[in-house]
């Protein structure tokens, strides 16, 4: 077919108008992309590079080295020790199986290691460190360091972790650390981003938990560059964090080792206080148990020991265990009748060993009875029936509020787990708790420290302090934080009569000075460290029988207060054995050793002792199983 | 026989065709082509392995390619479009049939030394055989609906083979290069207004449709539509892509970070980035001057191959070299939407820069089909 040259002409005209439209349109359409590129580069940079920077930068946490714990002399309790462990990182080691095969020959791997650490590499990306061997002895580092071109991809690195160097002398009152927790997270509802990080390790019980905040630190941080992977390219900066608050705690490492090591085999609490500053000198419970394996992950069959052992190693009895305080109390009952005025000093009451109220007998514990009692008497013999007659003159309310007045049935701030606040009764109490009223009945068991009066040996020894000094003496655990004195209590007066006062004092002196007083036989001879002091003797049962006749739940706890020396008190020390039987035979003793120990600050020498009792005080001392000063330091030895 | 071989003593023959090749044509192609080596040397983190030395190579073959093609005078290309159209068909029913499973599609055929793209190919066949038909038919029916018909089922036949691959970015390149190929050829503006008006019903239909059995687009493509619409919703699935190249392009800035220093591309946020990605690297480390320029060289190419086309007085050299043009601007210009987020990702890449062998060699060997129209033009 042929053409006209008018028809090219025509279609030739077409093509170059359509072409042009379409040249015009593509020139538009590139205005816009030149538009579009002008927005999001020029107008919306400063955005966008934002989210580029958030996109390369990650930020990585450097946990702060946890603060460390001293006793009042500087003796380490609680430790950052530092721990040696060996990562492998997959696209290094190439042949992973091979690699850990190597491993295991120079250092101690078992079976069980070797395959949770495999599945924990292949679990990973190829470039991230995973935790092979932990918790290892330089030794073993050394080794895999000189062969390291035979282990490509292996790291030896250190960590920082926890260490109790004092081992279980100080379980209760320091605690232990362990990981942080889904139930933590949501109790503590701390921001903090270090409880992000898996297996933090925060405080889990005493001093612990409650001074997490200052013992933490605050993170440092490093920023790094990363991929889209997240591989790390090179670190940009790095901000170290603040290491936590040092914290110096009252108490004395090696009074409390002696009276741990004192209290060995029984269920006992024990309590030192400063009756000058109100510095706790110690709390010992026993028995303890080590808060390193704690730090480690302890083992089920370790940890069921503990929960099943009958003596309840776990809880704290100084400060959570609370008891009727049997005679102990009478003191109490005494200054609040003494005050109120409803008997003097002098004032005798017949003791027939018994005493009725309402058709019910009330006895006293000596079944013959004292004779005529004046306070004194009452006092050092501790005659119960002296207080029956007081306590129906004065009444629970004033009772209670003396009780409360000495640091009884009050919580003491102390940064320890669960600080138990004891119980002071009173009429307001019984009708709420028990919806009854209340009994003379009930006064008469509270004037000797027996019904629903609780009492912890933290409180006990506070008491003990408020009577020796007539002072509102307040514990004090953390001496400083960070070289920072925390303040002391001295305390202001009680505001109690200094002329009774020192009449029950003298009583108490008597307690264990006098040849008729209940701990005359666990007296210290030395005349400079004079004690005055009080037994006491709580029932768990009702019945009478003789304690050797019962099993060991039922039988009597044994207690003893104590504030030495007599003339110019230093310390105040409450004793408490479990179902000890008599506080004169069981508390007293312990008590006794407790004052000399502290007081000479050392074992002390048999000289301040009777010489009837030289014999077994050296027998003790020689099998006291004391911590071998020479590895006071190292507390590898005890884990 | 058309008015063009009545016309041809002044046409010049043997090696002087070189002086009368539109030179300025083949230098931009090759400036653009080193910008593409220059990319794909900092996306390797300044390497020219993997990428930047079998691009090279590809680009010195596509050049004697396109020297070659420019040497046969064009009326021999027009007698092949049928042929070259019916063989890139039968191609594409190779990979149909046999083709390698690449990224979850069919769309190459391994020939040993490249892999070739049938549907790369077709892109530039279609045009071919387009513009033959129209410089066939009678001026006076090209707006009849018979004549109409034949040029639109030319080119749903191959889309249907593309998509059937799927490949939604070809598709689209194909159904809108023929579609500017019979505007330009004159048909008449109601045909498009009318298809104006049943794309728009298409779209809904295919909207409609989703999640039924009829329904016509595949999940992932359904997918790219939704995030492109609305990027944000899925900023670390689908919509990733899309984010990072606008953070990428946004943190340019005007001048840009620098050469190889596009954090974006070197820390690997940046997807695809040496092929469908290519030009966020260039944004973020050229900034907004890298980017304009290499727009405005695309643009020039384009320009000079318009004024080429104009003067032409040869129905089909005239359409070839326009339909071509048109092609290659809907390569950057649906690429640059894409990666600027005018566009859903549609996996096409920018020509002669991002990398891959069919694209490269294929619009090479097309320019010379422009550079042949061009020196055996009717003077």
């Amino acid at each position: 077919m042929k053409r006209t040259a008018k028809d090219s002409e025509f279609s030739s005209r077409k093509i170059s108008r359509r072409g042009l439209i379409m040249g015009g349109a593509q020139l538009a359409f590139v205005g816009a992309l030149g538009l579009r590129m002008r927005y999001l580069q020029v107008d919306q940079a400063d955005q966008f590079r934002m989210l580029a920077e958030e996109n390369r930068i990650n930020v990585r946490l450097l946990p702060p080295a946890r603060g460390l714990m001293f006793d009042r002399n500087g003796a380490l309790l609680a430790a950052n020790e530092q721990n040696y462990k060996i990562v492998l990182v997959r696209e290094d080691a190439g042949d992973v199986e091979e690699v850990l095969a190597r491993l295991a020959q120079l250092v101690p791997l078992t079976a069980e290691d070797l395959e949770r650490a495999t599945r924990e590499i292949y679990r990973r990306s190829p470039f991230v460190p995973v935790t092979v061997a932990d918790r290892l002895r330089w030794e073993d580092i050394s080794a895999v360091a000189v062969n390291a071109p035979a282990l490509p991809g292996v790291t030896p690195e250190v960590g920082l972790s926890r260490g109790y160097p004092r081992g279980q002398d100080f379980a209760h009152v320091v605690g232990y650390v362990g990981p942080v927790s889904d139930y933590d997270l949501e109790r503590l509802n701390d921001p903090d981003p270090l409880l992000q990080i898996p297996k933090f390790q925060i405080g889990k019980s005493g001093v612990e938990a409650k001074l997490e905040h200052e013992l933490r630190g605050k993170a440092g941080h490093r920023r790094i560059e990363v991929n889209a992977t997240g591989r790390v390219m090179r670190e940009l900066d790095r901000i170290d964090g603040e290491p936590g608050a040092n914290i110096q705690l009252s108490v004395d490492a090696d009074l409390q080792n002696f009276i741990q090591a004192r209290l060995a085999g029984e269920s006992a609490a024990a309590s030192v206080i400063d009756t000058e500053t109100g510095d706790l000198l110690a709390i010992a419970s026993s028995p303890s148990f080590d808060p390193n394996k704690f730090v480690r992950g302890i083992s089920v069959a370790d940890y069921s020991e503990l929960t099943e052992n009958k003596y309840r190693p776990l809880a704290g009895k100084a400060v959570q265990g609370t008891y009727p305080p049997g005679s102990t109390f009478k003191m109490v009952t005494a200054l609040a009748a003494l005050h109120d005025g409803v008997v003097s000093p002098e004032d005798t009451v017949y003791c027939p060993g018994y005493t009725y109220l309402g058709g019910r007998r009330f006895h006293c514990w000596k079944r013959g009875g004292h004779g005529n009692v004046n306070l004194h008497d009452s006092l050092m013999r501790s005659c119960d029936v002296y207080y029956y007659e007081l306590a129906q003159r004065v009444g629970i309310e004033k009772i209670s509020a003396m009780a409360r007045l000495l640091g009884l049935g009050e919580r003491h701030d102390l940064p320890m787990s669960a600080v138990a606040q004891g119980l002071a009764p009173t009429k307001d109490w019984k009708r709420e708790r028990h919806g009854e009223g209340w009994q003379v009945g009930d006064t008469l068991n509270a004037a000797i420290g027996q019904g629903f009066v609780l009492a912890s040996p933290l409180q006990l020894s506070i008491m003990a302090a408020r009577l020796a000094t007539g002072r509102t003496v307040t514990p004090r655990l953390v001496k400083s934080i960070n070289g920072v004195e925390q303040p002391s209590h001295a305390g202001t007066p009680l505001g109690l009569n200094e002329n009774l006062l020192r009449q029950v004092r003298r009583a108490m002196f008597d307690v264990s000075n006098s040849r008729r007083g209940t701990a005359f036989r666990s007296r210290i001879v030395e005349d400079a460290f004079r004690m005055a002091g009080k037994t006491g003797t709580s029932q768990v049962r009702s019945a009478v029988v003789r304690n050797q006749d019962v099993p060991w739940e039922q039988r009597d706890h044994a207690l003893f207060v104590c504030f030495a020396p007599f003339d110019a008190p230093k310390i105040a020390v409450s004793v408490v054995v479990e179902h000890g039987g008599g506080g004169s035979k069981a508390a007293a003793p312990v008590a006794r050793d407790i004052v000399l120990q502290a007081l000479y600050g050392g074992l002390p020498p048999l000289a301040a002792y009777p010489a009837a009792d030289h014999e077994r005080i050296r027998e003790m001392q020689r099998e006291l199983p004391l911590r071998n000063p020479s590895s006071a330091e190292d507390g590898k030895d005890q884990a | 026989m058309s008015y063009l071989e009545y016309n041809l003593k002044t046409a010049p023959t043997g090696l002087s065709k070189i002086f009368h090749l539109n030179w300025p044509v083949i230098l931009l192609l090759t400036a653009v082509s080193c910008v593409g080596f220059l990319m794909l040397f900092s996306v390797a983190g300044g390497s020219l392995t993997p990428w930047v030395e079998p691009q090279m190579k590809r680009f010195a073959l596509g050049m004697v390619l396109m020297f070659l093609v420019a040497m046969v005078p064009i009326w021999f290309w027009r007698n092949m479009a049928g042929v070259a159209y019916l063989g890139s068909l039968a191609l594409l029913l190779l990979v149909e049939l046999f083709g390698a499973v690449g990224m979850g599609a069919q769309r190459w055929i391994d020939l040993g030394f490249m892999r070739l793209q049938p549907s790369e190919l077709t892109k530039f066949t279609l045009v071919m055989i387009l513009a033959a038909y129209y410089d066939w038919l009678d001026v006076k029916k090209t707006s009849r609906p018979f004549w109409v018909i034949i040029p639109i089922l030319l080119i749903l036949v191959p889309t249907y083979l593309v998509l059937r691959q799927p490949d939604l970015g070809t598709a689209i390149l194909l159904v809108a290069g023929g579609g500017i190929i019979m505007f330009l050829a004159g048909v008449s503006w109601y045909y498009f207004a009318g298809v104006v008006a049943s794309g728009v019903g298409a779209i809904t239909a295919v909207f409609k449709l989703r999640g039924t059995e009829w329904q016509f687009l595949k999940d992932y493509q359904y997918r790219r539509i939704d995030t492109f619409l609305d990027p944000s919703s899925d900023p670390l699935g689908a919509g990733y892509h899309i984010t990072q190249s606008k953070i990428a392009l946004g943190s340019g800035g005007w001048t840009g970070r620098g050469f190889m220093q596009g954090t974006q591309s070197r820390l690997n946020f940046l997807p695809e980035k040496h092929t469908d990605f290519i030009f966020t690297t260039l944004a973020e480390e050229f900034g907004f001057v890298g980017g304009v320029s290499l727009l405005t060289l695309y643009t020039l190419i384009i320009f000079f191959c318009v004024v080429s086309a104009l003067r032409n007085k040869d129905r089909f050299s005239s359409l070839l070299t326009l339909g071509i043009a048109a092609t290659f601007f809907l390569f950057f210009a649906v690429n640059m939407s894409m990666v600027m987020g005018l566009a859903p990702v549609v996996g096409v890449p920018l020509p002669l820069v991002s990398y891959g062998g069919s694209a490269m060699l294929v619009i090479l060997v097309a320019f010379g089909l422009v550079q042949s129209a061009h020196v055996h033009r009717p003077r």
